[in-house]
């Protein structure tokens, strides 16, 4: 993504308006209203929906079923499904991007091939999958039953299948970017003296940041937002086993049409922050890219 | 797995044998240090978490038994699911190209003012969890909902439907095929077109013969893309679907079904199925990813 900003700043002052590279001014016309249009009939409509049901009865109402307290023992669960999942996603994302980019061995590309995988896969097998391993028919069900653990139906499975659904996320934005910058400074630090750790802390996370950062906002929408997975999981027990999205569903089928749009509407509110937040880096790390380029001053 | 395989055995081995030696490696000589931390940790965590819990859906499906397995995949209920999934997935995904490569064209070429909102915005389905997605159109497009209410005026029933499936379906994978055109049409220079021109064709032969085949490998992936995510959804599905086994019951909810009655055996089926074509999908577009990069350096 940071890529494809960089490319755009390239190319801005290249664009020049030659007649007969551009389309007759009623086809433009026609084409930005027809994308316009579609984008309007499928984000806008939805957003002014969730807002409009939200505060159907009113503000105060809207106050109350946010301070309910199912609402807010869903809101305390998904931050700890969040805090947990994300950091250990985080780990990985660093180790593998540096055992991927910094060392070349045989099975790299169907390396990265497995670790994409979970995108691949439909949230409710993902679910299905810690279902029939930790379940009480699974196959550990019974050793885990004997031994009083629960994992299923429980905060375990609903981090489990979490971590499952955005296990790539910061690995694949980190290894491309990696690959890109090459080990020269890497090579350079380790030639200098420094140690393995000196070397990552020092000349690879700085080089890396607004990727890592990026990762992390994508991976943290997700894990917040994750509804057929954890749905999957859960056992819907209210005030224990609720994430937000959870809660949304059963204010919903309880027909609590109002309260559950007024829930809905924290969760949009955190996808424009994601948005938000998402070309803040981007933005940052194009600057950055502007700046370590010579001749950067003319910009 | 990393160990270095010694080429010769013999003790009489030359010196220079160290050399030979690197070919077969593994693993290549690196001056940088944490090898062994940082693939250790990235096996062992995707083992724990990916590879281990999905592999247990085959072995689940065998110990099941054929039989099994076969009576719930062509079950009349398991085959109109999978032919809704398909059809309402495959609809949303060629609604989605055509459109998606509009907007993307009219996002690079054209300039209109808000054009950067806009274009962060199409990234929403991506950051906007499911199920708020399902319940804000199936408030829109129910018999009451601004958008519903015209269209079952007009005999649409735009709820509950096959209908309904597909416009959830259509606006989860709205930006696949924004986000895979838009850096090939930021990318292309504008020298062949002007060489098209040059040469007698008009706009819309140059945009048939010259632009159509350079981004058709990166159209062909983002609708693949969409299709592959259309197929497995489910939270932005459920709600406007209806959910009528045989009518409007899409695979992933089918599995849900069967595991809250504890069918265990036929929600491993039909997962396994859905699974595979998973796998065929991830395959398909490495190859169309393959052939857009091929496609580049020409």
């Amino acid at each position: 993504m940071a890529g494809s900003v960089g490319g755009k700043l390239g190319t801005a002052g290249r664009t020049v308006h030659r007649p007969f590279l551009s389309e007759p001014l009623w086809i433009r016309v026609l084409l930005t209203t027809v994308a316009l249009g579609f984008l309007a009939f499928f984000l806008a409509l939805p957003i002014a929906t969730v807002l409009a049901q939200a505060l159907k009865k009113g503000f105060s109402f809207y106050l109350r079923a946010l301070s309910d307290k199912d609402a807010w023992s869903a809101i305390r669960l998904t931050l700890l499904v969040a805090g947990v999942s994300v950091p250990l996603n985080l780990l990985f994302g660093v180790a593998s991007s540096w055992a991927i980019t910094k060392f070349d061995f045989w099975g790299k590309k169907f390396l990265i091939t497995l670790i994409d995988l979970p995108f691949s896969v439909s949230p409710v097998i993902s679910g299905l999958i810690f279902v029939l391993l930790f379940g009480a028919q699974g196959r550990l069900g019974e050793w885990l039953g004997d031994h009083n653990i629960h994992i299923i139906f429980s905060i375990p499975g609903i981090i489990l299948a979490t971590i499952f659904v955005t296990f790539p996320f910061i690995a694949r934005e980190l290894i491309p970017l990696m690959q890109a910058q090459g080990n020269e400074e890497e090579y350079a630090a380790v030639t200098l003296g420094a140690n393995g750790w000196q070397t990552f802390w020092r000349v690879t996370l700085p080089n890396i940041k607004w990727g890592l950062l990026y990762g992390v906002i994508l991976c943290n929408a997700r894990a917040m937002g994750e509804f057929g997975a954890v749905s999957v999981v859960s056992g819907h027990i209210r005030g224990l086993t609720n994430t937000i999205p959870l809660h949304v569903e059963i204010l919903y089928n309880e027909y609590n049409f109002t309260a559950a749009f007024a829930v809905a509407s924290i969760l949009m509110l955190l996808a424009f922050v994601t948005l938000v937040l998402k070309h803040w880096v981007e933005w940052r790390a194009a600057k950055d890219i502007a700046l370590s380029e010579p001749g950067a001053e003319t910009l | 797995m990393f160990l270095k395989r010694q080429s010769g055995g013999e003790l009489t081995a030359p010196p220079c044998v160290c050399k030979v030696d690197m070919k077969f490696q593994l693993k290549q000589y690196s001056a940088l240090p944490g090898f062994g931390l940082t693939m250790g940790f990235t096996l062992f965590y995707l083992s724990l978490i990916v590879l281990i819990p999905l592999s247990g859906i085959f072995f689940s499906a065998f110990s099941f038994g054929w039989g099994h397995f076969y009576e719930a995949v062509t079950s009349p209920r398991t085959l109109a699911a999978l032919r809704l999934s398909f059809g309402t997935s495959f609809l949303s995904a060629l609604i989605n190209a055509f459109f998606g490569l509009i907007v993307a064209w009219v996002l690079v070429r054209y300039e209109f003012p808000g054009k950067r909102f806009v274009d962060a915005f199409v990234d929403f389905p991506f950051a906007l969890p499911t199920a708020v997605a399902g319940i804000a159109l199936t408030a829109l497009y129910s018999q009451n909902g601004w958008v519903g209410k015209h269209l079952y005026a007009l005999g649409i029933k735009s709820a509950y439907s096959p209908f309904g499936i597909t416009i959830a379906l259509i606006f989860i994978g709205l930006p696949f095929v924004v986000r895979t055109v838009e850096p090939v049409l930021q990318n292309l220079e504008s020298e062949v077109e002007e060489a098209a021109a040059s040469l007698g064709a008009n706009r819309w032969q140059i945009f048939l013969k010259v632009i159509l085949p350079t981004i058709a490998p990166a159209l062909l992936t983002g609708t693949a893309m969409a299709f592959s995510r259309a197929l497995g959804e489910y939270g932005s599905v459920v709600f406007i679907a209806g959910n009528t086994p045989m009518k409007t019951e899409i695979a992933p909810l089918l599995i849900m079904v069967q595991l809250e009655q504890y069918e265990y055996a036929s929600a491993t089926a039909i997962a396994g199925i859905m699974l595979v074509v998973s796998f065929v999908m991830l395959l398909c577009l490495n190859v169309l990813q393959a052939w857009g990069r091929q496609n580049e350096n020409i």
